[in-house]
Formats: structure tokens, C-alpha cells, sequence
């Protein structure tokens, strides 16, 4: 299996860990808590779509 | 009092979508005699279609109305469905592929199929079948809550009998598309039901905060607001709060891709690349699933009250909408109830009429009967799914919708590790479901169901999901007692699965001749 599969543990070591229980600083009125967990929601999409082009070739 | 306008333009929006189930049967017009075709659609479906029709699947009304309600009553802790929602799709990537694959090589329509393939067990089968079952009937009731307050927020409201009419009008029209159209039904309808609730959610998160003052004030009042409750809440999960909110959204997102409408869903696809790409195309349906639960604050912010908590947002787009819009907004939410209402009848009856009916009734049916009782029983599902909703209290769905969580998620190590090994002996699996089944129930009642069970142990309390402490049971005895199996030589049946069939290169959409079941 390609090792870009590892990128997709990485949204599950931002979400598990007790980081983000706070909330300064705010982002546009959304405490921490809050625009944290949204902009892992983006990256993590990002992530999924990067492994999904970087394993295409290996597939066919 | 009924508000005249925004009735209207539901009930012009509700007739679309009805005109267009129906007219879905000849879409890419196919023999609906085969349960292929109008359990799966034919299994042709691309990314864009499966892109609507499982957002409609997955984020059902339920969920819609659910998540702000637990956000208005309880705070902070209904965001769980944010992280739930970004953890399900990287492992739907890695995982979902390979079921497909091997799912439309064998002709398999359920998961249930692919374990009694994979294991050569009937009795495991049956369980999978019957958990799927069971997890799926209180879900498909809880849809009607969605449609049930929007219809007391318009002022559709009766007494006795009459209170029920307009539900039991809603359910006998979905119950006659979805039999005459299969699965096209609800792929073509989502594509509508997606598209209100889009632009409902876009004008909401802009027009709602603009009038109340902005977020920043909308989550100070909330916060006040939910400090004053009779069970104070909170906008910020504790750290000791924090193991509850963790493991129910790991363990949520585990459970998702286990029930039978989002296998539907993932069935119906062309080739494993649609799945892939959706695995990166269906978080936008968790943004507005964020950003709907933020409606909950919302409501407390503009000082609405209510008893029901699941009227809050309702109530809120009433009070800050005008009449025609909040006609749009709740024909989202009713449309949205019937698209994952239709699937999830069609997941239940195509278990029922595969793994049940033709396993143990009629082992030589043809396609074509297959297709007529998975058809009646799709019919038989919803009315019973009505008959829960009109004569049972709602807390005891509710409870049944929780538990149905905890349940589906002890078919795990059959269906997900069975995609990678056979390793596990077919009756540890058994054993180990049925363990996780009754210690998950026991403990989910023994907290008078609630998911949160606090285990003691070594002198502490951790608090977590209880289908998690289900699972880790479960898992524990199928490992122990598979080389106990193994070493009493307890026969392992055959397994149909050849080398290489998890692998889908290659395959794509080949237009299926459903030979009869696999014996």
C-alpha cells in the first residue's frame, strides 16, 4: 500500500487530542473550538483528494 | 395559524418532487424487475449523482433538526457531529472501495450477501441482516419528525386522527414512487432536496447572524443562555467532558458506513473512483451540517423558547424569514426526510428479501420475484415505520435510534475485517456480535439510554460511547475464541471470495445480467 495513505491519519490526531477545548482565539467571532474544528473539516477534504491523485497511478 | 404563503409554495415544491419520483422510473430506463435495478440502480450511478444521493442518505432531516436541538438544549457537545462527519471519509476511502469491488463482481446487493460469501455462515449473516434491520426502522421513523415540525410550525396542527393526515398523505405518496422507481427516486430527488437545503443554509448563516449581530454576539448569548437552563450547558466542552465527545464522534463515524442505506448508497456507484472522489466531495455536506448545528445558537441568541427542542429551528427561521421563504426552507427539511426514508426502506427490504426471504423461504427465486417482495416489503417497512411514529410514543424511537447506533457498530469485525482477512472464525464473529449486542444495550439502558456510559475501572470513571466499550468487548472474544475454534477444529466453510477480488481496477460499469443468487 502506498505510504500516502498515512495522510489520512492525521485529521483523526487533530480531532482525538483535548487541544482544542477553548476558546481564544476567536476567529471572526468563532471561538477556538469552534473555527478549529471547521478548518479541520477543510483540510482533511484537501488530505482525501490528495490521496486519492497521489494513488491513482498505482491503481490504473 | 397556518401561514398561507409559505404553505403554498411547500405544497408546489412537495408536487415537484413527487412528479419527479415518479418520472424517475424511466430514467436511464432499465428493467425494474431486478433487483439490481431497482434496489441499486442498475449500479451506474457517477460522482456527481452519488455525490446528492448520499448527502441526501447520509445527512438526513433527522439529523438536521437533532443536531441544533442538542445544540440549543445541551450546548456545546452537539458539534460531536462535526469531527463525526470529518473522521467518516478517510476511512470510507480506504475501506469502501474494496466492498464495492467485490460486492459488484459476486453480485452482492447487501452486506449481509458479502458476509455469508466471505464466511460461508448463515447464522452470521442472519445477524448482520437482522441488525441492519433493526437499526434501520426507528431511523426511518424519525424522518417523519422532520416533517412533523415543519407542519406544526406552518400551523398544520389537529386533534386526534386529523393531526396525523397530512404525515400519512406525505408517507403514501413516498411509499408509491419508491415502489414504482427503486433507488432512481431517491437519486433524482436528492438532487432537489440538496439544492433547498444549499441555499437555505447559505441565506441562513448570512441573513440570521446579520440580524442578531453578528456570530461573536450569537455565541455570548448562547453561552448565556445555556447557562441559565435548568441543566446548565455550556459553548465549551470540558477536558473531563472531552473522552464522551471524542469516542461518540469516532465511534459515530465508525458505525456510519455500516448501515444498510449508506451501502446502498456506496453500491450504487459506477467504479471505485466515484467513491474515492466522493470521499473527498461529501465533507461540503459536513460543513453545512456544522454550520446548521450553529442554528441551535442561533435560536437562543434571538430568544427563542420552546419546550420541544426540536421546534428550534423551525421556530427560528419562522420568526426571522418571510412567509415564502420559510416555504422553501421547510420543504428542504421534508424532502430531505423523504429521500433517506425512501433508501433506507430500500436497504431493509433488499436485506429482508435477500438474506431472509430468499435464503430461507424461496432459495430458487427468479429475479424478477425477488424484485416484487423487495418492492411489498419496502411498502410494509414505511407503514410500520408510520404506525411507530402514530401510536408510539416519540421518546421510545428516539431511544431505539440510539441504541440502533450501538448495534450496527457489533457488525464491524464481520464486515470491515472481512474485507481484509479471514483470520477471524465465522462463529468467534458471531459470538463476539452477540456479546457486543447485549453488553451495549445493557449499558446504554442502564444510563436510561444515553450513549455515554461511565465505566469504573481501576478506581477511576472514563466516560465514553458505549458502542465503543461494545466493540472492544466484541472484538476481544472473537480474537479469544478463534484459535479456541480453530484449535477444537470446528469446520470454517468455504470462502467465495478468490485472490485479487477486493481490487477494483479495472471494473466499471458493466451492465449487470443479475444471474440468480449465489447458493
Amino acid at each position: 500500500m502506498s505510504r500516502w495513505y498515512w495522510l489520512l491519519i492525521v485529521p483523526f490526531v487533530a480531532l482525538l487530542a483535548p487541544v482544542y477545548l477553548k476558546i481564544e482565539p476567536t476567529l471572526g467571532g468563532f471561538p477556538f473550538f469552534y473555527w478549529y474544528q471547521l478548518v479541520w473539516l477543510i483540510i482533511s477534504a484537501v488530505l482525501t483528494w490528495i490521496v486519492y491523485r497521489a494513488t491513482r497511478e498505482s491503481r490504473g | 395559524m397556518i401561514d398561507v404563503v409559505a404553505l403554498v409554495v411547500f405544497i408546489l415544491l412537495f408536487i415537484g418532487v413527487t412528479v419527479l419520483g415518479f418520472y424517475a422510473a424511466r430514467w436511464n430506463r432499465a428493467d425494474l424487475n431486478n433487483l439490481n435495478e431497482w434496489g441499486l440502480g442498475g449500479r451506474r450511478f457517477g460522482t456527481i449523482i452519488v455525490w446528492f444521493l448520499l448527502g441526501g442518505d447520509l445527512y438526513t432531516a433527522y439529523t438536521f433538526i437533532a443536531v441544533p436541538a442538542l445544540m440549543f438544549g445541551a450546548g456545546a457537545v452537539g458539534f460531536f457531529a462535526v469531527p463525526y462527519t470529518i473522521m467518516i471519509y478517510p476511512m470510507a476511502m480506504v475501506v469502501l472501495p474494496r466492498l464495492w469491488a467485490v460486492c459488484h463482481r459476486h453480485n452482492w446487493i447487501t452486506p449481509a450477501d458479502f458476509v455469508h460469501g466471505r464466511y460461508g455462515s448463515r447464522a452470521l449473516e442472519l445477524a448482520v441482516a437482522l441488525t441492519g434491520i433493526l437499526a434501520t426502522m426507528p431511523y426511518i421513523a424519525l424522518q417523519l419528525v422532520g416533517i412533523q415540525v415543519v407542519l406544526q410550525t406552518m400551523g398544520i396542527t389537529g386533534t386526534g386522527f386529523m393531526a396525523d393526515v397530512p404525515l400519512i398523505i406525505a408517507f403514501i405518496i413516498l411509499a408509491a414512487y419508491t415502489y414504482t422507481s427503486g433507488l432512481r427516486a431517491p437519486a433524482m430527488i436528492a438532487v432537489v432536496k440538496d439544492t433547498l437545503i444549499y441555499i437555505t443554509v447559505i441565506v441562513a448563516v448570512i441573513a440570521i447572524p446579520m440580524k442578531l449581530g453578528g456570530f461573536g454576539h450569537v455565541f455570548t448569548a448562547a453561552q448565556t443562555a445555556l447557562a441559565a437552563h435548568p441543566k446548565p450547558g455550556s459553548i465549551l466542552i470540558s477536558p473531563a467532558g472531552f473522552p464522551a465527545y471524542a469516542t461518540l464522534a469516532f465511534g459515530s463515524a465508525l458505525a456510519l458506513f455500516l448501515y444498510p442505506h449508506s451501502v446502498t448508497g456506496v453500491l450504487s456507484s459506477r467504479n471505485g473512483d466515484v467513491i474515492r472522489r466522493n470521499a473527498a466531495f461529501l465533507p461540503a455536506y459536513s460543513l453545512v451540517l456544522g454550520l446548521i448545528a450553529l442554528l441551535g445558537y442561533m435560536a437562543l441568541a434571538a430568544g427563542i423558547t420552546s419546550k420541544t427542542t426540536s421546534l428550534a429551528v423551525p421556530l427560528l427561521f419562522k420568526a426571522m424569514f418571510p412567509s415564502w421563504f420559510v416555504g422553501v426552507a421547510f420543504a428542504a427539511i421534508a424532502i430531505g426526510a423523504l429521500v433517506p426514508a425512501a433508501i433506507m426502506s430500500i436497504a431493509a427490504a433488499n436485506l429482508f428479501t435477500r438474506n431472509v426471504w430468499v435464503r430461507y423461504l424461496h432459495p430458487r427465486a427468479t429475479p424478477a420475484e425477488e424484485s416484487n417482495i423487495a418492492r411489498l416489503v419496502s411498502l410494509i417497512v414505511k407503514l410500520g415505520a408510520l404506525a411507530f411514529i402514530i401510536f408510539i410514543p416519540l421518546a421510545f424511537a428516539i431511544n431505539l435510534q440510539l441504541l440502533g447506533g450501538v448495534w450496527i457498530l457489533q457488525t464491524l469485525p464481520a464486515i470491515v475485517f472481512g474485507l481484509y482477512t479471514r483470520w477471524f472464525h465465522a462463529r468467534a464473529l458471531f459470538v463476539g456480535w452477540l456479546v457486543g449486542m447485549i453488553a451495549g444495550t445493557a449499558m446504554a439502558a442502564s444510563q436510561g439510554f444515553t450513549s455515554v456510559y461511565p465505566l469504573h475501572i481501576f478506581g477511576a470513571v472514563w466516560p465514553a460511547y458505549a458502542a465503543i466499550y461494545a466493540l472492544v468487548l466484541n472484538l476481544a472474544v472473537s480474537a479469544i475464541l478463534t484459535p479456541v475454534l480453530d484449535a477444537m477444529k470446528v469446520r470454517r466453510a468455504d470462502d467465495a471470495v478468490r485472490p485479487g477480488e477486493f481490487e477494483d481496477r479495472g471494473l466499471d460499469a458493466v451492465p449487470l445480467d443479475a444471474p440468480p443468487m449465489h447458493a
